[in-house]
C-alpha cells in the first residue's frame, strides 16, 4: 500500500503541474503598462513554488517508498547532517527566495501604488454602491462638482449627488454607466463608495483595487490595448454582488473624443 | 508544581448521570462532548458545502427538500442569490470556529493534554466545563439564525463593515443574522479563553514527577502554543463582535463612517471606520489559522513518531518552529488587506513577515521528510493521514509564496486562488490531522479499535477527493475567477464552467467519503475490536501507560512519574524497540535532550 500511495501522490503532483505548465487556463491577457512586473513576479514566483512543490512531493513519495519496507531487525538511520543541516538549508534556500521574492517584488507594487500619476493624466471618477458602478468624468472645465450625500437619487439618475443649479464645476461633468477610456492613455482613477465596501477589478489592467466607504483612494493606470473589457466587483457586497459589474471600453483617442462628446450630449 | 497540582484539582468521580455525562468536570468527557460538537458541526458545514457546490455546478438545479431550510432562500428548492451567500456564510464559520478550532485544539486537546502532562485533571475543572456548554450555546445561537428573520447573515464568515454593521438595510440577513452571528462568535470567544487559560495553567503548573517542559509531547506543546494564540486572538476578536452588536441595537457607529447612501436614504451613523473592522478581525483572523493548523503539527508528528519507530530528527527545532509560527502570525495579518485601501507602505510591512513565516513551515516539513528517512514506516489509517496531512501542507503552503506579495495579489485577491490556498492548507490539512488523531487515540478514548480497512477506503477517496477539488480552485484563480459569486454570468468566467462541474462531482465523492468515516466512527464506538492492550501502537507517552479508557483520575492509585524524554523509540541497547517515559529503565540515548 506505501509504494501505491507513493506513486499516488508523484501522479497527483505531476497532474496538478500540468495544467500550469500547459497554460490551460491562462491568466487575462496583459492590456496595461504595468502588468508585466506583475506576470514577471508571478512567472518567477511560479517557478520557484512549482520547485519547491514537485521536489517536496517528490521527496515525501520517495521517502515513503523506501521506508515502508524493513524488516524487524532493522534499525533506523539518521539522515546524514542531521536537523541542523535542514535548518541551515530551509533558511539559506527560503530565506533567499523570500528575500529575492520580496525585494523584486516592490518594484511592481511600487509601479502602481508609490509613482504618482502624471499631470496629464485623465482623471475619472468612479463610485461603487450595490450593485452597479457608475463614472463620471470632469467635462471641458478639467473640474469636479463637490459630492452632496443627501442629493443622491437612483430615481433621479442622480447618481453621484451632484448639484447641478449652483456648483459651477458640476455643470459640465459627465456621467456614465460605462466606462471608456482612450488608449495609451494614464488614467488617474478617483474612487469611492456611496454605501458598503465593493472593489474595482479588471483583470486583464492588472487593477484591483477596494471601495472604502468614508475614504477616498485613487490608482492609476495606462491600458495599452483597444477592446471591451469586464469590471467585477470583488468584495462581497450584498445579494446582488454576483452580478455587479461594468465595462471598460479602451478606445482610440478618436473614439474617445466622440463617445466623450455623445455622452455630454445625453446629460 | 506537582505537589499542589493533585489539590487544585482534585474532585471525586461523580455518581449522577448529569454530573457523569452532561455538566462533567471530567476533561476526558469535555473532550469528547468537544468531539461530538464538532463532528456534528462538520456535518452541517459539508451539506452546506454540497448545496453550494451543486448550485456552482450546476446552476439552477432543484435539491430535494432546500425549501424545507428556507421558503424565501429556496423556493421550488432552488436557491435563490441571497441564500446561496447566506449558506457560504454559515459554511465559513461554522468550519472554521466549531470545525477547526473545536476538534484539534478543544476536543484533543482537552482528553489528552492532561493525561501527557501526567496531571489528574485541569486545574479548573468547572471553567473547563463552561468552556464547552458556552461553546455549545455559541453554536446553536449560530444555527438559530438559520430560521430566525429573515435567515442568517450573507457577509462571509469574515463580515466586513460596513456591510454587517448597517441592519437589515444591508440585505437579508444583515439584521438580524449578523446579531445573531456576531453574538454566537462573541460566546465561542468567552469558551476559548477559558479553555485556554486552563490549557496553560496545565501545561506550566501541573506537569508529574520528571515532566520537564523540553519531555512534554510534541502533541502537548502544539496545544500549549496554541492556547496561548487562544488566549490573545480571541480577546480580540471578541470586543469586535461587541462593537459589531452595539452598532445594531445601540445606535453607535464604530464601523460605518458618515454619509453613506443606501437606497437613496442617507444612513444615520457617522464617524466610524471601515477599516478598523478589517485590523480587528485580522488580527484575530491570522492567528486563527494557525490556531487550526498548529494542532495539525503537533498531532501529525506524535503519529508519524509511533509510526516511524524514531524520534523527528530535533524535538527542539520543532518546538521553536511552531512557537515562531505563532508569534509571526500576528506580524502578517495584514496581508488579507493588500488591496482594502490602507496605507501602500503597510502592505510591504506586512509582505515580508508573510514570506519570512515560511521559513519555520519549512523547517517543521523538511524535519518531517528528514525523519522519514531511514526510519520504519508503519503503514495504517492513522500514519496515512498524517502522511496526507504533509502532502496538503506542502500544497497549500506553496501558494502562499503568492498571496504573500502585494503586487501579485493584485491578480490573485479575493479569487478562487485564495480559496484554494486556505481550503488546503487550513481546511484539508487540519482535518487530515483531526483524522489521523482520531484513528490514533480512538482505542484510547473509547476503548476500541476503528475499522482499518474502512479507515484505508476513507484516506483514499478523500487524499484523491480532496486534491480533485482544491487543486483546480488555484487555476480557477490564476483565470481570474472572482470567489463569492453564486453564478458565473460575466463573460470571462464562462469557459470556467466545466472546471466548477468537475470540482462538485469531486466534492460529492470526497463528501462520501467521510460518511463512511461516520459510519466507522459510530460502529466501531459500539461493535469494534477491543484493543489488545493499553497500548496498540506501542507508544512512548503518558496516554499509553494508563488503562483503556482511563480512569476518572488518569492514572489510578498511582501518579506516573517520569524518566524520559517523551519519544525512546530504537535506542540501541534497550530491552524494547520503545522505551515508555515511565519505564525506570535506564538506558543511555544519545538523542535525548535535556
Amino acid at each position: 500500500m506505501a509504494k501505491v500511495f507513493a506513486v499516488t501522490i508523484v501522479l497527483i503532483a505531476i497532474a496538478s503541474a500540468i495544467p500550469i505548465v500547459m497554460n490551460m487556463w491562462p491568466m487575462p491577457q496583459d492590456i496595461s503598462t504595468h502588468g508585466h512586473l506583475i506576470d514577471e513576479q508571478y512567472t518567477d514566483t511560479m517557478w520557484e513554488a512549482g520547485l519547491s512543490f514537485l521536489a517536496s512531493q517528490f521527496l515525501l513519495a520517495f521517502f515513503i517508498w523506501k521506508f515502508s519496507k524493513h524488516n524487524p531487525g532493522d534499525k533506523v538511520r539518521s539522515f546524514p547532517g542531521g536537523a541542523a543541516g535542514l535548518v541551515i538549508a530551509a533558511f539559506l534556500l527560503v530565506g533567499t527566495e523570500c528575500l529575492a521574492l520580496g525585494v523584486f517584488g516592490v518594484k511592481a507594487w511600487a509601479s502602481v501604488y508609490f509613482t504618482p500619476p502624471a499631470a496629464d493624466a485623465l482623471p475619472v471618477q468612479v463610485q461603487a454602491g450595490q450593485f452597479a458602478f457608475y463614472f463620471r468624468y470632469p467635462g471641458p472645465d478639467g473640474r469636479f462638482g463637490p459630492l452632496h450625500p443627501d442629493l443622491v437619487s437612483e430615481a433621479n439618475a442622480n447618481f453621484f449627488g451632484l448639484d447641478t443649479t449652483h456648483d459651477q464645476a458640476s455643470k459640465d461633468d459627465i456621467v456614465t454607466a460605462e466606462m471608456a477610456i482612450p488608449v495609451n492613455r494614464e488614467i488617474h482613477l478617483l474612487m469611492h463608495s456611496k454605501d458598503v465596501g465593493h472593489s474595482f477589478y479588471v483583470p486583464e489592467l492588472r487593477v484591483q483595487q477596494d471601495l472604502v466607504p468614508g475614504v477616498d483612494l485613487s490608482v492609476h493606470f495606462t491600458a495599452t490595448k483597444i477592446g471591451k473589457y469586464e469590471i467585477v466587483c470583488t468584495q462581497l457586497c450584498g445579494l446582488g454582488h454576483y452580478n455587479m459589474k461594468a465595462y471598460l471600453e479602451v478606445k482610440s483617442q478618436e473614439d474617445y473624443d466622440n463617445w466623450i462628446k455623445q455622452q455630454a450630449a445625453l446629460q | 508544581m506537582h505537589d499542589m497540582s493533585a489539590h487544585a484539582v482534585h474532585h471525586g468521580a461523580p455518581t449522577s448521570f448529569l454530573r457523569k455525562h452532561v455538566f462533567s468536570l471530567d476533561h476526558k468527557v469535555i473532550g469528547k462532548q468537544y468531539y461530538a460538537l464538532a463532528l456534528l458541526a462538520a456535518l452541517i458545514g459539508m451539506v452546506l458545502s454540497w448545496i453550494m457546490r451543486i448550485h456552482l455546478g450546476f446552476g439552477s438545479y432543484a435539491i430535494p427538500g432546500l425549501h424545507l431550510l428556507s421558503k424565501n432562500g429556496a423556493p421550488g428548492d432552488v436557491m435563490t442569490p441571497e441564500y446561496y451567500l447566506q449558506l457560504m456564510t454559515m459554511h465559513g464559520t461554522i468550519m472554521v470556529f466549531f470545525v477547526l478550532t473545536t476538534a484539534p485544539f478543544a476536543a484533543f486537546g482537552n482528553f489528552f493534554l492532561p493525561i501527557q502532562t501526567g496531571a489528574e485533571d485541569m486545574p479548573f475543572p468547572h471553567f473547563n466545563m463552561m468552556s464547552f456548554w458556552v461553546t455549545f450555546v455559541g453554536f446553536w445561537v449560530l444555527v438559530a439564525s438559520f430560521f430566525a428573520g429573515d435567515g442568517p447573515t450573507l457577509g462571509g464568515w469574515t463580515q466586513y463593515a460596513p456591510l454587517s454593521a448597517i441592519g437589515s438595510v444591508g440585505g437579508p440577513g444583515e439584521g438580524l443574522g449578523v446579531v445573531l452571528w456576531a453574538t454566537s462568535i462573541a460566546i465561542f470567544c468567552i469558551g476559548q479563553l477559558l479553555g485556554s487559560l486552563n490549557f496553560i495553567t496545565t501545561t506550566l503548573d501541573m506537569r508529574c514527577k520528571g515532566m520537564s517542559l523540553m519531555r512534554l509531547p510534541l502533541t502537548a506543546w502544539a496545544w500549549f502554543i496554541t492556547s496561548l494564540m487562544g488566549l490573545t486572538a480571541f480577546a480580540v476578536l471578541m470586543p469586535a463582535c461587541i462593537l459589531l452588536i452595539l452598532d445594531h441595537v445601540a445606535g453607535t457607529s464604530f464601523f460605518v463612517a458618515s454619509n453613506l447612501v443606501i437606497n437613496d436614504q442617507m444612513l444615520p451613523h457617522s464617524g466610524g471606520s471601515t477599516l478598523l473592522w478589517q485590523h480587528l478581525f485580522w488580527f484575530f483572523g491570522h492567528p486563527e489559522v494557525y490556531i487550526a493548523i498548529v494542532p495539525g503539527l503537533g498531532i501529525v508528528s506524535h503519529v508519524l513518531i509511533t509510526n516511524m519507530r524514531r524520534p523527528m530528527l530535533s524535538h527542539r527545532v520543532l518546538i521553536y518552529s511552531m512557537g515562531a509560527l505563532a508569534t509571526l502570525s500576528y506580524m502578517v495579518y495584514g496581508h488579507h488587506m493588500f488591496v482594502s485601501g490602507m496605507n501602500p507602505v503597510s502592505s510591504l510591512a506586512f509582505s515580508f513577515p508573510t514570506l519570512v513565516i515560511t521559513i519555520p513551515s519549512t523547517i517543521v516539513v523538511l524535519i518531517w521528510l528528514g525523519s522519514l528517512y531511514g526510519s520504519k514506516l508503519r503503514i495504517n489509517a492513522a500514519s496515512l493521514f498524517a502522511l496526507g496531512f504533509i502532502s496538503m501542507f506542502i500544497s497549500g503552503g506553496v501558494s502562499g509564496f503568492f498571496l504573500a506579495q502585494p503586487s501579485i495579489d493584485i491578480m490573485l485577491h479575493a479569487t478562487y486562488f485564495v480559496v484554494g490556498h486556505f481550503h488546503l492548507v487550513m481546511g484539508v490539512a487540519a482535518m487530515f490531522g483531526i483524522f489521523a488523531g482520531t484513528y490514533f487515540w480512538f482505542p484510547k478514548m473509547v476503548g476500541r479499535m476503528m475499522n482499518e480497512t474502512l479507515g484505508k477506503v476513507h484516506f483514499w477517496m478523500s487524499f484523491v477527493g480532496a486534491y480533485c477539488i482544491f487543486m483546480p480552485f488555484h487555476y480557477l484563480g490564476i483565470a481570474g475567477n472572482v470567489r463569492r459569486y453564486q453564478a458565473f454570468t460575466d463573460d470571462y468566467l464562462i469557459h470556467l464552467i466545466p472546471v466548477h462541474k468537475f470540482i462538485t462531482v469531486a466534492a460529492l465523492f470526497t463528501g462520501f467519503a467521510q460518511l463512511i468515516f461516520l459510519y466507522n466512527l459510530i460502529h466501531s464506538r459500539f461493535k469494534g475490536e477491543i484493543p489488545p492492550n493499553d497500548n496498540p501502537w506501542e507508544g512512548t507517552s503518558l496516554e499509553w501507560s494508563t488503562a483503556t479508557p482511563p480512569p476518572h483520575n488518569n492514572f489510578g492509585d498511582k501518579m506516573p512519574v517520569v524518566y524520559h524524554d517523551p519519544y525512546q523509540y530504537s535506542v540501541e541497547g534497550a530491552s524494547a524497540d520503545y522505551i515508555m517515559q515511565t519505564s525506570p529503565e535506564n538506558v543511555h540515548s544519545p538523542d535525548e535532550e535535556k
